[in-house]
């Protein structure tokens, strides 16, 4: 049974309710923190090894230590509850069913950067995650944790929920913070980043749930002892939402020690794939990040075991690996249908791309017509070229890392199932009747030789 | 003692530049000048945050700074990007960064409907020229193109969103320049529009530069409207005493009538100062003005090809190449037609047939009729263009 820092209690009955969560513990490390330096806390962070838990994996200490502290400027934190990726949806279970464990990692933290008025951006469609959380942040401050001169040390801190619209784009951190301060939600151009000039013009620090919820336990057991947990730079316990073609999709919290197999195959985690069918693919970390067959995802191009972790899943960078991402585990067994999926995922990116930069604008929108072409049979060989042209000339070549996330799916469905495409091709009517691709990729096959 | 401001290094494309701290790499380039400046779609030196959005100004930074020679992982947008001292770029040096453009060029012409034989900016269209140095010959993409409605936001300008290329730059120009902005981005990515909020119209007094920052024929001058091609008027400049803004425009003559006026733009194609609605839609006559001159033009060449004094119409050697038979000069542009001797300049709107009729004056409803509820345009349909009711 691996180690559980965030969802230990997250069974208790009526753990929503400050009394309860107080009584098993809960705002110890606020009540800690605060007879901490500041400084202090944030280099507890940095000993811990904690990784951003949004998406892009940047250690969060460090983020913390660029923050700018000019004088007489205040000095915002945000927490980013925009989870509108595909597949993930581990925030909405921490804020639904344990939501003082973000409350209290948000006074910490807040406490930590010198944040007097902190805001929550929760993505518009979790409308009743709203009225959990300021029935929460009431609580805290009824509780004396929120409010003026917190706990007697001359502490100010308030905490703000804010809905956004159901804007994908409002994730990415300058978008949320331009649609925070009542603006369309359009990514800013960096540099100047929000360390040096965020919210209001202000410095701000822009978090995701998980990684502030983290903070918690990384004050109870100070962050020498979370570094222990997880393996290198993978420290600490990850929450993985996993979904798809498996018997028990939910949330699991586990501690980046597992390997992947052992994660769809036990019963502690995935329980393996239904109706006994066979392991085809796996988006591991989220709709962005890039699609694997099933022999890339169990086992790394140099044949050793595939683990849960930030660096494993990322072995052989982009031709042969994957992302940990924001911890969306989608898994695809041998019906499923590649290139439909990626048509899917084309779509998706198109109807969110914010239309600031062109290739994003103009090249998820052709991205996806051509999709829908090889999907419904109407494709040419040549089609999968173009592809794979138009996503090269995205990629990188955009303000906001949107543009990258919408190449990279097609990149990798291209790469890895591109046979998948040309069945498309050439047999038409028989695509367009069992709609699953070609079913020969799934386990047990033979990792390629060259890649 | 003032302390002196140190000047950085910049080399772009193998030649380098000292420029002042804080400056993008874009603005130095400009600064060496010629073929090693970025082309710019957005970007805008005379109205602050403008650039980034388009991408084609994407360069590679293959060395950081002297202080940290790592080159930059991606290609970056020179227009928003400072340069650092010991900064080397490579802009047309560079096969990557000109696929790139390349690229970005496709996809600003995807949607866009290529209709330049009836755009009123072809000429003096910032798309053109991108996609005849940059582009390539064919378009590989085979779906619909996205469309919309023209509509007239307001007497005096139109806006024909499809061809809009988003970006911001009116955005920007409201915003900063007109003070009061009334338009703005609706919706998002491939849908996205350009639009006033349920129709309104646009009548800040200094709005109508919107329509000189716009690179494209998106925002375009309702009172110019196919009077003619940019390229047969003849560009002067002048200037007057004007109660709201500097007054020193650009005249667009063909004879002796002004048949719009501008701001005066620089070689990068930006304006140099703004001017008010009542210099550019308002005075139509050339006692409004003072001229000072012909301008010069050394950017839109097209502008030019239009400007020759007399037509010399070459004998001998044509004769011979073709077989004996006499030259035929195709497009001869003068005044007064060839064909049923009217004068060209005194037509009043577009020419139609019945123009020439006997009637020189029998057509055209101008935007003059249309404020006043006069003319066929009543109904709020394009006033201009004789093809609608
Ligand atoms: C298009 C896009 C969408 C994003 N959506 C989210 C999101 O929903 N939630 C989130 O926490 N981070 C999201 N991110 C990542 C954030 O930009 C940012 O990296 C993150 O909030 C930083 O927090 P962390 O350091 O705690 O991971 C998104 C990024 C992009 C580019
Ligand atoms: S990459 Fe896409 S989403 Fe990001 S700024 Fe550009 S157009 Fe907007
Ligand atoms: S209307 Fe013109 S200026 Fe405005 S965004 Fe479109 S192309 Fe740019
Ligand atoms: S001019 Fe630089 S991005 Fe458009």
């Amino acid at each position: 049974m691996g180690r559980k820092l965030l969802l230990e209690n997250a069974h208790i009955e009526n753990i929503r309710l400050y009394d309860v969560y107080r009584q098993n513990g809960g705002y110890a490390a606020v009540e800690k923190a605060f007879k901490m330096a500041p400084a202090d806390i944030v280099e507890e962070v940095k000993k811990s090894g904690l990784r951003g838990r949004g998406g892009a994996g940047f250690p969060t200490g460090m983020k913390w230590s660029f923050l700018a502290k000019p004088e007489g400027v205040p000095r915002y934190l945000v927490c980013n509850a925009d989870e509108s990726e595909p597949g993930t949806f581990k925030d909405r279970y921490l804020m639904e069913f344990i939501p003082h464990l973000l409350i209290e990692g948000l006074i910490v933290s807040s406490f930590a950067l010198g944040s007097n008025r902190t805001y929550i951006y929760i993505r518009g469609e979790y409308a009743w995650i709203v009225d959990i959380l300021e029935q929460a942040i009431a609580e805290a401050k009824a509780a004396g944790f929120l409010g003026k001169n917190i706990l007697n040390t001359g502490f100010d801190c308030e905490i703000y929920v804010q809905r956004g619209a159901g804007a994908y784009i409002c994730g990415e951190e300058t978008a949320l913070l331009e649609s925070l301060e009542g603006k369309r939600g359009n990514p800013r151009i960096k540099p100047p980043f929000p360390a040096v000039k965020g919210l209001y013009g202000c410095p701000t620090v822009v978090n995701n749930v998980e990684t502030l919820a983290a903070i918690v336990p990384i004050m109870n057991i100070g962050g020498e002892e979370y570094a222990k947990i997880g393996v290198g730079r993978s420290t600490g316990t990850k929450l993985i939402s996993a979904c798809g073609n498996i018997n028990k999709p939910g949330i699991y919290e586990i501690d980046m020690t597992i390997s992947v197999e052992e994660f769809i195959y036990s019963d502690e985690y995935c329980g393996g794939i239904p109706n006994g069918k066979r392991l085809k693919a796996c988006i591991p970390g989220g709709s962005s990040v890039p699609i694997l067959p099933a022999n890339l995802l169990l086992k790394t191009a140099k044949g050793e075991p595939r683990m849960m972790t930030y660096e494993s899943l990322a072995d052989g960078g982009f031709p042969t690996g994957s992302m940990m991402g924001s911890g969306g585990f989608i898994v695809m067994d041998e019906d499923q249908c590649v290139v439909r999926h990626t048509m899917s995922l084309a779509r998706f990116y198109r109807h969110e791309s914010c239309g600031q930069c062109s290739p994003c604008r103009e090249g998820t929108g052709w991205m996806e017509k051509i999709l829908t072409n090889i999907e419904n049979g109407r494709g040419k060989m040549s089609d999968i070229d173009l592809l794979w042209d138009i996503q090269s000339k995205i990629e990188g070549n955009t303000i906001c890392p949107l543009g990258d996330a919408a190449a990279w799916p097609v990149a990798a469905a291209i790469r890895h199932f591109r046979d998948e495409f040309e069945w498309h091709v050439t047999n038409p009517d028989e695509a367009l009747q069992r709609n699953f691709g070609l079913a020969h990729y799934a386990d047990p096959i033979e990792v390629a030789a060259t890649p | 003692m003032a302390e002196e401001k140190k000047l950085l290094k910049v080399t772009i494309d193998n030649i380098t530049v000292e420029v002042e701290p804080g400056t993008t790499i874009l603005m130095a380039a400009r600064k060496i000048g010629g073929d090693i400046v970025p082309p710019t779609m957005c970007y805008y030196s005379k109205l602050q945050n403008t650039g980034g959005y388009c991408r084609t100004c994407l360069v590679r930074v293959a060395a950081g700074s002297t202080a940290d020679p790592r080159p930059m992982p991606k290609l970056v947008a020179s227009c928003r990007t400072a340069v650092m001292d010991g900064m080397i770029v490579e802009n047309i040096t560079n096969p990557a960064v000109l696929e790139a453009r390349k690229g970005v060029v496709e996809f600003l012409l995807l949607n866009h409907p290529l209709d330049c034989p009836v755009c009123d900016q072809a000429g003096e269209c910032d798309l053109q020229d991108l996609s005849y140095e940059h582009g390539a010959e064919a378009t590989r993409y085979e779906f619909k193109r996205r469309t919309f409605e023209r509509i007239d936001i307001g007497p005096y300008i139109q806006l024909h969103m499809t061809r809009c290329i988003l970006c911001y730059r009116c955005v920007h120009t409201a915003n900063q320049v007109a003070g009061n902005r009334e338009h703005g981005v609706l919706d998002r990515g491939d849908h996205a529009q350009i639009a006033t909020y349920i129709q309104k119209s646009l009548e800040s007094p200094m709005i109508g530069n919107v329509i000189d920052v716009c690179p494209v024929g998106a925002l375009t001058d309702r009172t110019f409207r196919f009077k003619n091609r940019v390229w047969f008027t003849k560009p002067v400049d002048a200037h007057r005493d004007c109660p709201h803004c500097k007054g020193k425009v650009r005249l667009w003559m063909r004879g002796d009538d002004v048949l719009r006026v501008t701001a005066r733009k620089d070689q990068f194609g930006e304006v140099e100062e703004w001017i008010c609605n009542e210099c550019r839609f308002e005075k139509k006559q050339v006692s409004d003005w003072v001229i000072e001159g012909p301008t010069r033009l050394d950017r839109h060449s097209v502008i030019n090809a239009g400007h020759y004094e007399k037509i010399e119409k070459p004998q001998e050697f044509l004769t011979e190449v073709m077989h004996g038979h006499a030259a035929r000069i195709l497009l001869d542009i003068h005044a007064v037609s060839d064909v049923n001797m009217v004068d060209l300049n005194v037509i009043n709107g577009p020419a139609t047939n019945a123009t020439f009729n006997g009637n020189p004056k029998a057509v055209g409803t101008n935007v003059t009729d249309v404020k006043e509820g006069k003319g066929r345009n009543v109904a709020g349909t394009d006033s201009t263009n004789p093809n609608t009711p």
